[in-house]
């Protein structure tokens, strides 16, 4: 049975889109079918991260809208065939989103796919809730940091109020994605540590995604990172976090780079 | 140990204490506004309107706080009254009437 997900957190530039991509790139390796669909209206961004920023040609707002057929505005991955993007508009604003005509395009991707990631725009206006609007289970980006988790704290509420399960009295299963951690800072107390978020936060743990030069390297080259350096730190904390999505056990540790020979030799850090 | 050992060095006490410390007043606080903020809201606005017929108020001056509590809640009710209220309206109901 199809999932909606939506990949939210409030504060913007935590790594919602990064982790849309890469979360969706990974599930789509494990043979599931996925969709990416931005939700961003007139600053889209995951087709940049997604490197099919060439290959927009219709758009969220123009299947909504009715002036193109979903088939004709979704994109399938040069790199992993099951995985296809929505793009948002670039030139609309988010009020040409309606409800029930965003209710209508997750209706048809669900006949389609096996999972629906919906990468939400920053804030908690029009479009953040059209993205959690018809969400099954939530995944908020969080890093150790107070603005970022204070706003989770705020997405967490709307989560439990203004989404369609919400009102029907079910429940979102929600989950939190801590990016950019450090864990050397937060041996050290510089940093919140996992426990100090999880406990303010009273929502389970889906992922530990480390601080790591690896994603922007990826999104340099428009690659998710899972794909990039499948090998990466950051690149192991998505595919546990992806497997974990599908039901898995995996243990909960903190991928740490791999030091390559030349580097340990001469004492370099790996950052 | 490690965090005594750096302090004993010279290093700076954490500072991620005092993050999660403020985090969590703030959001006690603000969880108890925020999930009741349609019940203000509606409090707010049908006291205003019951005062304002006896009393003109400057509805700024109305501010209408829950405080959530482990067993009770409390509901404050701060209302601004003008020290020359029951002027405020009388003279113009005179100068109309006259």
């Amino acid at each position: 049975m199809a999932k909606v997900l939506v990949v939210t957190s409030g504060k913007g530039g935590v790594g919602k889109t990064t982790s849309t991509a890469a979360l969706g790139a990974a599930l789509a390796q494990k043979g599931q079918n996925v969709v990416v669909v931005d939700f961003d209206v007139g600053l889209r961004n995951l087709d940049l991260v997604m490197g099919a920023e060439r290959r927009v040609v219709f758009d969220l707002i123009n299947v909504v809208q009715g002036v193109a057929k979903l088939p004709q505005a979704l994109i399938r991955d040069k790199r992993v065939e099951s995985l296809w993007l929505l793009p948002a508009s670039q030139t609309r604003d988010k009020d040409a989103l309606t409800d029930e005509g965003v209710g209508r395009v997750i209706d048809e991707l669900r006949s389609r796919y096996d999972w629906i990631l919906c990468d939400s725009p920053a804030g908690i206006e029009r479009g953040a809730t059209l993205a959690m609007r018809y969400a099954d289970e939530a995944i908020i980006v969080t890093n150790p940091e107070v603005s970022s988790v204070r706003d989770s704290d705020r997405i967490i509420g709307m989560l439990d109020s203004k989404t369609v399960r919400a009102e029907r009295g079910e429940r979102v299963e929600k989950h939190v994605l801590i990016t950019r951690y450090d864990p050397g800072r937060a041996a050290r107390g510089e940093m919140l540590n996992i426990d100090d978020i999880l406990e303010i936060l009273a929502t389970p743990l889906l992922g530990i995604i480390p601080e790591s030069q690896d994603v922007l390297k990826a999104s340099n080259v428009g690659t998710p990172v899972t794909l990039n350096n499948a090998d990466s730190a950051p690149a192991r904390a998505y595919v546990d976090a992806a497997r974990r999505l599908m039901g898995e056990e995996v243990a909960m540790v903190v991928p740490t780079e791999r030091k390559g020979l030349m580097n340990r030799l001469l004492g370099r850090r790996a950052a | 140990m490690s965090l005594k050992l750096l302090r004993l060095f010279g290093g700076r006490p954490p500072t991620a204490p005092v993050a999660r410390e403020r985090l969590q007043i703030l959001l006690s606080h603000e969880r108890g506004l925020l999930g009741q903020s349609d019940l203000l809201l509606t409090l707010r606005e049908e006291i205003l309107a019951v005062v304002s017929k006896h009393v003109a108020l400057d509805p700024d001056k109305v501010i209408v706080k829950l405080d959530r509590g482990k067993t009770v809640s409390t509901l404050e009710v701060d209302i601004e009254v003008p020290n020359n209220f029951d002027k405020s309206k009388a003279p113009a109901e005179q100068r109309m009437a006259g």
